[in-house]
């Protein structure tokens, strides 16, 4: 009786104390102290915006930060993950709404560790886990350029995130297992190029945020690095392996394409690429010169370039529809003869990386939505063919253009893919 | 040259075409409806917009076959120049139109936001707009007749 009350006791406080130090545990893992606000920094040094503003388009801030129709890097662009639907935030100086309040190290910690000024854990759509391998002076430069530009006055958008991931604390667990990372120290048998290349990829562009497949808690799988994922439904594709591939990427091909320009074999950036592309464009070339040589440098762990589809058989293709409709919606800038092809640089589709990819989405998206305008360039432009064919004609065109590019290798399950994504855009 | 039926306007037209030829043409060339115009050719003027179901869409660029079952609307049935439909009256009445080439695509696209969006505000106009152009340069015009259907209630044909 006696024994069974102290054994009893002693359970009890083993209990009591693990729990203690399961809760000292969790505030230590899950609570992060406020940083003070501070006024607004008001005086520049020109030489520095200069270089902010370059780091803020190298990370594509504006990106995600602005939403269309919205003030610039303002806040309010949806972004649908699978765990729900985040807004980006406003990152302008307005001390209720944006960032007016943060210090710098309120800044960095944010960029390195993914914490707000006043202690909430950011979700990691917010790629801090590259930003932390940026050099201090560019965080330091990205913040005078944010800090000196004109204060809106945005309010944060309601996230509306799924259980649990609406419970923001939770993201401690998740930094627990991938927050890591630093800048990175130079290859010395590497050049300038290839060095500041890695750091673009690696840091600031936050590249493999798409161009590597997530896990299951929507981390990067490190060991599939930029070996190709998805991001609203198109395919980001692989990045490794380029100048190997069956249609293989040459320095200048890949410089022009990161910078928005139409190249003669691969096409023009669309999607969620065309604003990086776009982004890319406003910098030196130099920067994009470097990414490219970085990029080229990376093999693919795969020896075969793609791989074939399997049940090419499954669908039979209606290549004399897939003709007609090329000839009445695409031939006019597509065509052999089109004018627009040696006036404007249409290309020709057959040989451009939607119509080589294993995966037909990029094509179909590209056809569904088009290529908008470019304020101030004047093009290219595509227009959308969302209401001007349907699924059948869609499907028609897709398995006649494939067949004109990849004769041995038909897209599997096309209609399936178009139904999806009609879902997906409605 | 096959059997193709359109329905436009309302009226079910059977017409021996070549299953590729855009819209456009067999609305100019097979229907006499003149509406639409031949801008571009290329999607990127909108001078030949008309609505297919509830979306404006380039009729330069939608080939024939496939529209079976579908509803085409041209500018033709919004009204007539005696009986003018609210847009085209507003359009008048606010003087959108210089030499007037672009306005029954202009007409047509705005027919299709004022039907999804009762009362869109300038932004949204603006926006949904874009795809058409016009060479004169009355969209500021365009927009103001635009504007005045969206601040109206009522009946939009």
């Amino acid at each position: 009786m006696n024994s069974h009350f102290l054994k009893s006791k002693t359970l009890w406080i083993c209990v009591a104390l693990v729990a203690v130090l399961g809760l000292i545990g969790a505030v230590l893992l899950m609570w992060r102290p406020p940083i003070a606000p501070i006024e607004r920094p008001t005086t520049f040094d020109a030489a520095q915006l200069q270089r902010g503003a370059r780091v803020v388009e190298a990370g594509d801030c504006a990106v995600c930060h602005t939403r269309p129709g919205g003030e610039y890097l303002a806040g309010g662009l949806p972004l649908v993950t699978p765990f729900g639907t985040l807004f980006s935030t406003n990152i302008t100086p307005d001390a209720q709404t944006g960032i007016g309040l943060w210090s710098m190290p309120a800044f960095e910690r944010a960029m390195r560790q993914g914490i707000a000024r006043d202690g909430h854990f950011l979700y990691p759509a917010f790629p801090y886990v590259h930003y932390r391998r940026m050099s201090e002076a560019d965080i330091a430069d990205a913040y005078a350029y944010l800090m000196s530009g004109p204060a809106v006055h945005a309010p944060a958008k309601q996230n509306r995130m799924n259980f649990p991931m609406n419970i923001r604390p939770l993201v401690s667990f998740w930094n627990l297992l991938y927050l890591h990372g630093e800048p990175p120290t130079p290859v010395a048998q590497r050049s300038e190029a290839w060095n500041r290349g890695r750091y673009l990829v690696d840091g600031p562009g936050h590249c493999a945020g798409c161009h590597s497949p997530l896990n299951l808690i929507g981390a990067e799988k490190s060991s599939e690095y930029l070996q190709g994922g998805s991001v609203d439904g198109w395919q980001a594709p692989a990045l490794v392996g380029l100048g190997q591939r069956d249609n293989p990427w040459s320095r200048e091909q890949l410089v022009g394409y990161l910078r928005a320009d139409i190249v003669d074999g691969h096409g023009t950036p669309a999607g969620p690429m065309r604003p990086v592309s776009l982004s890319l464009a406003r910098l030196p070339a130099s920067e994009a010169e470097a990414i490219a040589e970085f990029l080229l440098s990376l093999e693919s762990p795969h020896t075969v370039t793609q791989t074939p589809s399997k049940t090419p058989a499954s669908e039979p293709a209606d290549h004399a529809t897939g003709a007609l409709l090329f000839n009445g919606a695409c031939a006019g800038c597509h065509g052999p003869a089109a004018p627009m092809r040696v006036i404007d640089g249409r290309p020709g589709l057959q040989s451009t990386s939607a119509l080589q990819a294993a995966s037909p989405r990029n094509f179909l998206k590209t056809v569904l939505e088009g290529l908008p305008a470019t304020p101030g360039s004047p093009g290219p432009m595509m227009p959308a063919f969302a209401a001007s064919l349907d699924n059948a004609q869609l499907g028609a065109l897709a398995a006649y253009l494939r067949q004109q590019a990849r004769p041995d290798q038909p897209w599997a399950e096309l209609s399936s893919t178009i139904e999806a994504l009609r879902q997906e855009t409605k | 040259m096959s059997q193709i039926i359109l329905n436009v306007n309302g009226a079910v037209q059977p017409l021996e075409l070549e299953p590729d030829m855009p819209l456009l043409y067999a609305l100019r060339n097979h229907l006499n409806l003149n509406g639409a115009k031949y801008g571009c050719g290329f999607g990127q003027c909108g001078a030949c917009t008309v609505i297919v179901d509830d979306q404006p869409v380039f009729a330069c660029l939608t080939p024939c076959a496939g529209l079976d079952g579908k509803k085409i609307r041209t500018v033709e049935s919004l009204g007539s120049a005696e009986k003018p439909g609210p847009l085209q009256a507003a359009f008048i009445e606010k003087q959108a139109a210089q030499c007037g080439y672009c306005i029954a695509g202009m007409l047509m696209r705005a027919q299709a936001l004022l039907e999804r969006n009762r009362h869109p505000d300038e932004t949204t106009i603006r926006e949904h707009m874009a795809g058409n152009l016009c060479r004169c340069g009355t969209h500021l015009r365009i927009i103001e007749a635009i504007k005045q259907v969206a601040g109206q209630n009522g009946s939009l044909t």
